[in-house]
């Protein structure tokens, strides 16, 4: 009985210590949807809010990726530049039009994807093997990788623009189903298999131990390098797919198309409370930080505001983002 | 020479203390300590681990402003407020640690924080050739300009000593300076130390190794529980003398832990044989075999090796020589992940390496067996159920799966950290001071357990540094000097004095 009463406060304080990460973005989303309704007449309807899912669903595929990579305390800079490289990889194996001058290699749908996708592999395998076996930090791994991508991408395309995918891709990043963008329902698909991963398997569980306590997860006897290489290839499998897709979803391929998207998924996952140390956060959070700036994004072009400002504010609620997360972990470790 | 030191109260010491005591929150880790240090002597302090040496040495270094008693320093008061302040009245210090810069030359290193200047820019020249000239001075023959990590420790050592006395130190204090020296590096050392003390300079030689206290030392002072028990000349003391001194004469004050009757038996099967391992920094041809239902203790100083060694049992860190022999098949564990597989659990010495301070008790206990739960979902219904078995059998307080672990106390802690490995016993096990810093009552509980795994069948390596952890667990017992195996006990009555004699 006196037990129970000593720790009492002690548990609610931890309660809020831990819950802090996630109530935050829970606020924010609904302060930003609250001001945008009443600022504009055009920003609360079905409509809009199915815009808001199309043009959010990109950086979300990318962001289940770049979950994983943070939940272990890693970090990747390299996914807008594999997804560009793995959207224009698709595009080299498609015949393209006769006015498109690229020296390509056409060859049947399938066969493409499959290659495609093989590419994709390929980036996250090196990362992998740079981050883990070699030891090189993530942080400036993924930035040679980033330049490596880059300039896979320059050497495909040479400065041209191209406009055919697969049938498939075409379908899967430009069509519709039901009057839903098949977009929408990929980004669903990956949010949701990506949460059942991490919540209900051993691999989840091994991939926020390593990142809570990475000396620890070893000594426990879990193969810390195979998590970590693990999450970069997945990292990079996603914004392979996202890249494919993106492509389509545009109608063209070529180079730098994708400059936005490292920005906005590092914020998405950040901005939902994902902890930057890793070992707290994961695909609801993200989703959270996904729809908050998808909101900011939608909801600044329906109010009348200076286009350049746009900029400045989506940074500040960045910053005031990184504080919260930072705080949360210290009240955290407080209360431990 | 003898004659004035054992009179020593005839010249003014170099440096003197009267009556000092220092306590930590309420309790006396030095009680009325006296202790002089005279000019041209070494001096040599011996006392087990908390026996008041690093305190004493602590407060002369200037590292504990605040204590009770009286300092002199060539005779006159003196109160450091900072071991700056020590360093201005000529006392310098060399720590166990040395504080080189790997990666500068011998001459940087040497004029480190004050390099010689000339117009504004540093005289290279200058610091190369007083460099050489210190170096020299000292008998030793290093080219300046070599980078510090390209030489071995022993040198290290002897530059920064260097480095010490060119700032202008009259005391010399020497924390633990042969215990990475190989035999000729000791010598070289001890050759060292006594044209430091021909020019005039007093020397505290504080070490674990008795026999170099006693062949360098002029007058040896021992510590025991935070009191000074003797100082006396190092010519009419034995190694046993030293010992006895240590641990408190005669068998009247024995109690637990100080000797342990050896129970091997070498009929048990091997489990984990090491065969000449060595990991080409600090192990040096260990060979050791852990027996089925057998606790082995490995006994050594800080610094011998133990923790290396335990390592690369689990699989971290590699082996350059030798092999690993688990059930007769030679393996060579390329992970932690491999070592567990393979039926190898291990708990580190400190607790914060392999627990989650932040999550939950039972995914603390969890995570090394979910693979055994099921190959890829988690149950977390049975993680709890296995984890709330473990509290009610180890008593862990409060026995609650869901609470944080950060919130238990240490000996709890630690008592997860076991429990990790118990639901599936390991073949080995491996405990690195399975009882350092725990209240007593915890302390039990965990030797209860890890006498009740032993008697289950599981091999047990416990290392430790302190005497008193291997005399009350272990059945036979490695003693590590250096890296090396330097003796083994496997039957009759073992003292804390034999192990302290052989380490």
């Amino acid at each position: 009985m006196e037990l129970a009463t000593i720790q009492s406060p002690n548990r609610l304080k931890s309660f809020l210590a831990d819950q802090l990460r996630n109530i935050a973005p829970v606020f924010t989303l609904l302060a930003l949807v609250l001001f945008f309704s009443f600022a504009s007449p055009t920003f609360f309807s079905v409509v809009n809010f199915m815009n808001i899912l199309q043009q959010i669903s990109i950086t979300a595929i990318i962001a289940v990726g770049l979950t994983y990579v943070i939940l272990t305390a890693e970090i990747d800079l390299s996914v807008a530049a594999i997804a560009n490289a793995v959207g224009i990889t698709i595009a080299y194996f498609t015949v393209q039009p006769d006015y498109v001058n690229i020296a390509n290699v056409p060859l049947p749908g399938i066969i493409a994807i499959v290659l495609t996708l093989l590419t994709a592999l390929c980036f996250g395998l090196i990362t992998a093997f740079g981050v883990t076996w070699i030891g090189i930090p993530s942080f400036i791994m993924t930035l040679a990788m980033m330049q490596i991508a880059n300039g896979v991408s320059a050497l495909l395309v040479r400065g041209q623009i191209a406009y055919s995918y697969p049938d498939l891709i075409t379908t899967l990043g430009s069509g519709s189903i039901f009057g839903i963008r098949w977009t929408i329902i990929v980004a669903i698909l990956f949010l949701l298999g990506g949460h059942l991963v991490l919540t209900y398997t051993r691999f989840g569980r091994y991939i926020y131990m390593t990142g809570g306590n990475r000396e620890a997860a070893e000594y426990s006897g879990v193969n810390v390098k195979l998590i970590i290489g693990s999450v970069m290839v997945i990292c990079a499998m996603c914004a392979g797919i996202a890249g494919m897709l993106a492509v389509a979803y545009f109608g063209s391929a070529q180079q730098n198309q994708f400059d936005s998207y490292l920005l906005d998924a590092i914020a998405a996952v950040v901005v939902g409370g994902t902890s930057l140390f890793g070992g707290r956060g994961g695909i609801g959070n993200t989703i959270i930080g996904l729809l908050v700036l998808g909101v900011l994004n939608n909801g600044l072009d329906h109010i009348q505001i200076d286009s350049f400002l746009k900029i400045l504010i989506r940074g500040l609620i960045l910053l005031s983002a990184l504080v919260i997360n930072v705080y949360a972990q210290n009240l955290k470790e407080k209360a431990a | 020479m003898k004659t004035e030191l054992e009179s020593g109260g005839v010249k003014t010491p170099l440096l003197e203390l009267t009556a000092v005591s220092k306590s930590f929150g309420g309790i006396a880790a030095l009680r009325d300590v006296d202790f002089s240090l005279l000019a041209g002597e070494v001096h040599g302090l011996v006392g087990e681990n908390g026996a008041g040496k690093s305190t004493t040495m602590k407060i002369i270094a200037g590292v504990y402003p605040d204590y009770e008693g009286d300092m002199k320093v060539a005779g006159k008061h003196v109160q450091f407020r900072s071991a700056r302040d020590a360093l201005a009245h000529g006392i310098g210090m060399v720590h166990q640690e040395l504080s080189v810069v790997p990666d500068l030359t011998v001459a940087e290193n040497v004029f480190l924080g004050n390099q010689p200047t000339k117009h504004g820019v540093i005289d290279w020249a200058r610091i190369n050739s007083e460099a050489k000239k210190l170096i020299s001075s000292l008998g030793l023959d290093i080219d300046p300009r070599t980078r510090m990590g390209a030489l071995p420790v022993g040198l290290q050592q002897l530059v920064e000593l260097s480095r010490v006395l060119f700032s202008g130190a009259r005391i010399i204090i020497l924390d633990e300076p042969t215990s990475a020296l190989s035999p000729p590096e000791v010598k070289r050392l001890f050759d060292v130390l006594r044209k430091i003390k021909a020019e005039g300079r007093g020397i505290v030689f504080i070490s674990h190794f008795l026999d170099d206290v006693l062949e360098i030392s002029d007058r040896v002072t021992i510590f025991r529980n935070g009191k000074k028990v003797a100082t006396e000349p190092s010519i009419s003391l034995s190694k046993d003398d030293v010992i006895s001194h240590m641990i408190g004469r005669g068998s009247k004050d024995m109690h637990m832990g100080e000797s342990a009757e050896l129970q091997a038996d070498d009929s048990k099967p091997i489990v984990l044989a090491a065969d000449a391992v060595g990991d080409g920094l600090t192990l040096q041809d260990i060979s050791l075999s852990l027996r089925a239902g057998e606790i082995t203790g490995v006994y050594g100083f800080m610094g011998c090796g133990q923790i290396e060694l335990a390592r690369a049992l689990f699989g971290k860190g590699r082996l350059k020589r030798g092999r690993l022999l688990l059930d007769g098949k030679a393996h060579s564990f390329r992970s932690t992940a491999h070592a567990r597989a393979a039926g190898i659990a291990f708990v580190p010495e400190n607790r914060r390496m392999m627990l989650f301070r932040t999550e939950p008790v039972y995914k603390n206990i969890s995570i090394s067996i979910l693979d055994r739960i099921h190959r890829f979902l988690l149950k977390p219904l049975r993680e709890r159920v296995i984890a709330n078995g473990h509290a009610k059998d180890l008593q862990i307080r409060p026995p609650n799966a869901e609470m944080m672990l950060g919130q238990l106390s240490g000996g709890n802690q630690q008592k997860v950290a076991l429990a990790k490995w118990l639901t599936h016993l390991p073949k080995v096990l491996i405990l690195s001071e399975p009882t350092r810093g725990m209240d007593v009552g915890a302390k039990e509980d965990v030797i209860r357990i890890v006498k009740t795994l032993r008697d289950k069948g599981v091999a047990i390596l416990v290392l430790s540094t302190e005497p008193e952890t291997i005399l009350t667990l272990a059945d036979r017992v490695s003693v590590l000097r250096k890296g090396r195996v330097a003796k083994e006990f496997s039957k009759g009555t073992l003292h804390k004095g034999d192990l302290l004699a052989a380490a």
